[in-house]
């Protein structure tokens, strides 16, 4: 029965949808106040309806409905209630109703938060996220259904053991929020060229919602980073898999946004560009749905992948996308800046910016697509991957963060070379020194990579320093805005991300080694005593657990590596013990038993790993702080009070 | 003519969705093989039959032959070995069995079960024949010439089902198998 | 659009299994520039019967054999350049992540190059652009005026 209700509150929110998207687009038009009216209560219902039906849907789980297919093959009756919910995204049908689901969310957010926004404006905002919603909805119900019935089945296959994990149970709804949140400002772009109107206004609107769309997706990708990490065993954090590359070229873009939209509010300049870039970032969102699901690329996150549903979300991209790209084709002209700066000035240092960070994005599609471009021209398959991207990420983003650093501290408008330099003279001096040193005294050996690395994060943290400083300078304290925070933030969480990943990259150390209870092994200056070996049995489970006793000089822990064989597979799991600190990880896993109670054991010496994690989860804290300035809460109030004094006329706009 | 900068977006995407497309019609998981023209890489391996009797593929030379990498526990070779005993029986066509990473025993016991197509099949336990000839996976079958070069490289399963693989299709292997008889 | 039936299956065994189950060999080597050599020519060279992996972190039986023939040939005393070869003379340039420069690749390895000098020139015109413009006549800053019709709206109401 539940499912059913599921069923059909989805074909509901269906047909809401398309009244959500004719009848506000059409009204703001031509026009029609009552039309446009339509977009909130609308956006209301459908987020009533999806709710309804992911319910159904988790209910279904939890319940252990095994008639219900999509249950059958991702859960079973021993899986533990937390993965019972989690597995409603484990596979393409539900992760595809996640994703309706989110749309929704974001729809009703809109609707709720938008009272400071002229109503034209918020009916094209929710009509074209009522486009979208259509989309894919009618793609879950026509091809991927998860309400699908089968026989009632004794027992479900399970959820992939690899699923069963906490981190990897809240990645996608995380990375989902940011992926499908940047529809908001990519409506918002829609809407502005729609009603051809784009000022100040516009981008004050549109920030708040870019913003948290993108804390979102930075936390989602650092979660599957961290996962990855922890689970999988080969020591990486990253792997420019085609599907990690989908998730990672809208945040690039999106960041680029960010920094436009803030020059657009502030300046009114870059409006073209802001424009376009927010087309781009939701573009690689729904390219990304593209990549993962139709079996173009190969990579270990794939969904089950089907050419044919793959002609579908193709389809859909032509529509949303071309479409969005011929109306800035037609209108990109009418809404284009006409505001000066100096070739040095603060502008000019954010468009260096966004130009960098979207031949990155380009260097990042290039070698992700290229396969199917050589596979088309008749060449056969290739194979790009990480030597190929960490190259090129390197030689782009180092200069990059260094002007992050200088850009920061450069006048609106107008600067000169004398200026930033005095301004920079002493971070510049210090970062060189401190990377140079640090590398030569402080790691087991020089490197140039790491002097670099540290350099660049040195230089981010001085020169936002000074920012800093410069801000004290002319006010309190308290009187700085929050926004400012959200920058320095973000910009420091950059710096730790910077050392981590150089860090860690030059100076881990990994041995696998065969070790039988009794002995130990020397790796990194710690002692890693191997002890013993017991049998263990979990709800799903069965295997054996290590305990290896870590020393040195006093410091003292005991890691569990354990091997795991699920009832429902045959195939053994690894689960790594892991001592996580903030200069360093230690990690140990179990291998094979290698006979006479020897193991193959491997060990990880990683240094500031944990940098690279705190860096994001730092820049996610920064883009929090951006999203709740006061203004944004200011502009709602006083809409709220104007809509109180004076009495409403139809069809007023601010 | 300089509103049509703004055109470049949506042009360079135009473009990536025709890729795009292509790419639907594209395996990107099949490895295409390097030794195609080049000479079949030597081997010496004993016989699954006749333990004490060796074969190797340079016996072959002067003939048009197939060396059909197969297995017991390959679940897709059952589907295929009728059409390779077809071919061996009603074609004439010399068929030699690259036992890949089988128990002998095993491998004995399904072909009695399935046939015995083989001129004669060698033993691969250890996967270095296999690995020499490029083998990612099983069946894979390889069409040598009189002169000992590989000229096609089969991947997957011979068919012969429309709805399959063409380039695996058995009458297009017939066809190109006695095209090379004629060189 | 033509499936492998013989894949289906294998990739779904694939898929369950790949990433779960470390097995790992403890090689042992003579110097630690060829352990160093080894784990390069593991990372780089690909798994050709998993979804995307390097032959390091596959425990896929092919994967085992290929690192089996990486140590013997790295014992041997060969370079990571003629390890690399003799794993594409059996199985194409498919192997290596690091695709090699030929003409097939030049676009994907001159390309973010490109890009890059496509940015610069866009910048150039930009900031050429700008430059004639103050220079020849200028137009009222749009923000200064919207900032000031703001300013105005607010003072009525």
């Amino acid at each position: 029965m539940i499912p059913e209700i599921g069923h059909i509150a989805l074909i509901l929110a269906l047909g809401i949808a398309l009244i959500q998207a004719f009848f506000p687009l059409a009204g703001a038009q031509l026009g029609i106040t009552s039309w446009m009216r339509v977009a909130r209560p609308a956006a209301n219902l459908q987020m009533l309806f999806m709710l309804i039906a992911f319910g159904s849907l988790m209910y279904a789980f939890i319940d252990f409905d095994f008639s219900v297919k999509y249950v059958a093959n991702h859960s079973n009756s021993k899986l533990p209630l937390l993965y019972r919910i989690s597995a409603v995204w484990g596979g393409h049908e539900g992760s595809l109703l996640l994703w309706a689901s989110i749309l929704a969310v974001w729809g009703f957010a809109v609707s709720l938060f938008s009272r400071s926004i002229p109503d034209e404006m918020v009916a094209r905002v929710l009509g074209v996220l009522g486009l979208v919603s259509i989309g894919f909805m009618s793609f879950t119900l026509l091809t991927s259904n998860p309400f699908e019935r089968i026989p009632m089945q004794a027992d479900g296959a399970d959820l992939n053991p690899l699923l069963q994990d906490f981190g990897l149970a809240i990645h996608p709804p995380m990375l989902y929020m940011g992926y499908v949140g940047l529809v908001v400002p990519f409506a918002f772009a829609i809407a502005a060229m729609l009603g051809g109107r784009l000022d100040a206004a516009w981008a004050r609107w549109s920030r708040p919602w870019t913003n948290i769309a993108w804390l979102f997706l930075t936390i989602g990708i650092s979660l599957g980073s961290w996962w990855a990490y922890y689970e999988l065993g080969w020591g990486g954090w990253w792997f420019w898999d085609p599907v990690e590359n989908a998730s990672f070229m809208p945040w690039l873009v999106a960041t680029a946004l960010m920094h436009s939209l803030a020059v657009t509010e502030k300046r009114g300049a870059f409006k073209a560009w802001t424009v376009l870039l927010a087309i781009f970032a939701f573009s690689l969102s729904l390219l990304g749905t593209f990549l993962v699901r139709s079996g173009v690329l190969t990579s270990v996150h794939a969904f089950a992948s089907d050419p044919e549903r793959g002609v579908f979300i193709l389809a859909f991209l032509a529509i949303v996308v071309g479409g969005s790209l011929a109306l800035f084709a037609a209108r990109g002209r009418s809404i284009r800046s006409y505001v000066s700066f100096n070739l040095l000035s603060r502008e000019s240092a954010l468009l260096l910016n966004n130009v960098l960070l979207v031949v990155v994005t380009f260097m990042v599609l290039l070698g992700t697509v290229y396969p199917i471009i050589h596979n088309a021209f008749g060449w056969g398959n290739l194979s790009v991957g990480k030597p190929y991207f960490d190259l090129f990420f390197v030689i782009l983003t180092v200069p990059l963060a260094i002007a992050l650093g200088a850009g920061q501290l450069l006048r609106w408008k107008r600067d000169s070379v004398t200026n930033l330099f005095s301004k920079v003279r002493t971070a510049l001096i210090i970062s060189i020194l401190a990377g140079v040193s640090a590398a030569a005294l402080l790691m087991p050996k020089f490197s140039l990579s790491a002097a670099l690395g540290i350099g660049i994060g040195v230089w981010i943290v001085c020169t936002t320093g000074k920012s800093i400083r410069e801000q004290l300078a002319s006010r309190s304290f308290a009187a700085i805005p929050r926004g400012f925070w959200g920058m320095t933030f973000g910009h420091i969480g950059v710096a730790f991300f910077a050392v981590g990943i150089t860090l860690t990259s030059v100076y881990s150390i990994e041995k696998d080694i065969r070790l039988a209870p009794g002995e130990s092994y020397e790796l990194g200056g710690f002692n890693f005593a191997f002890d013993k070996v017991n049998e263990i049995t979990g709800p799903n489970y069965s295997g054996s657990r290590g305990s290896i006793t870590i020393t040195r000089d006093g410091f003292e822990t005991v890691l569990h590596p354990e091997k795991r064989t699920y009832f429902s597979s045959s195939m053994p799991m690894t689960e790594a013990g892991i001592d996580a600190g903030f200069t360093r990880d230690l990690f140990v896993a179990l291998g094979e038993p290698l006979g006479d109670g020897a193991w193959a054991v491997r060990l990880y010496h990683k240094p500031f790993i944990r940098w690279i994690w705190l860096g994001t989860i730092i820049m996610a804290l920064g883009g929090f702080l951006a999203a709740t300035d006061k203004r944004y809460l200011r502009m709602a109030s006083r809409a709220r009070r104007q809509s109180r004094q004076t009495p409403v006329t139809a069809g007023a706009t601010a | 003519m300089k509103s049509l900068r703004y055109l470049i977006p949506l042009l360079i995407f135009a473009a990536l969705l025709a890729l795009m497309l292509k790419g639907l019609g594209q395996d990107p998981k099949e490895v295409p093989s390097p030794l195609v023209g080049k000479p079949a890489p030597a081997f010496t391996a004993q016989q699954l039959h006749v333990p004490e009797k060796q074969f190797s593929a340079s016996d072959l030379k002067g003939n048009v032959w197939m060396l059909n990498v197969w297995a017991s526990w390959c679940f897709s070779c059952r589907a295929e070995h009728e059409l390779v005993t077809r071919m061996a029986r009603e074609h004439g066509i010399t068929v030699v069995g690259l036992n890949y990473k089988d128990e002998p025993a095993d491998a004995k016991a399904w072909l009695r079960q399935f046939g015995n197509p083989y001129v004669t099949s060698v033993m691969d336990q250890a996967g270095d024949i296999g690995i020499e000839y490029g083998v990612y996976g099983v069946p894979e079958s390889f069409i040598i010439d009189k002169s000992g070069v590989i000229r096609r490289k089969v991947i997957g399963p011979i068919n012969d089902s429309p709805d399959e693989k063409p380039q695996n299709s058995v009458e297009q292997l017939l066809a190109f198998m006695s095209k090379l008889e004629t060189e | 659009m033509y499936r492998l039936a013989y894949q289906l299956p294998l990739l779904l065994l694939v898929l369950l299994s790949a990433p779960l189950y470390a097995v790992f060999e403890t090689y042992t080597f003579e110097t630690p520039e060829q352990e160093r050599i080894y784990k390069k020519l593991t990372e780089e060279l690909r798994c050709l019967v998993c979804q995307n992996q390097n032959i390091a972190g596959s425990n896929a039986e092919l994967a085992q054999d290929l690192r089996k023939k990486a140590y013997e040939q790295v014992k041997q005393g060969k370079s990571e350049n003629e390890v690399k070869t003799w794993m594409v003379d059996r199985y194409g340039d498919f192997v290596l992540y690091s695709p090699p420069v030929k003409g097939t690749t030049m676009f994907l390895w001159a390309g973010p190059l490109i890009f890059l000098l496509i940015a610069f020139v866009v910048l150039w015109r930009i900031g050429r652009a700008r430059r004639k413009q103050t220079s020849e006549t200028q137009p009222v800053d749009e923000h200064s005026l919207e900032q000031a019709r703001h300013m105005l709206e607010n003072k009525e109401s």
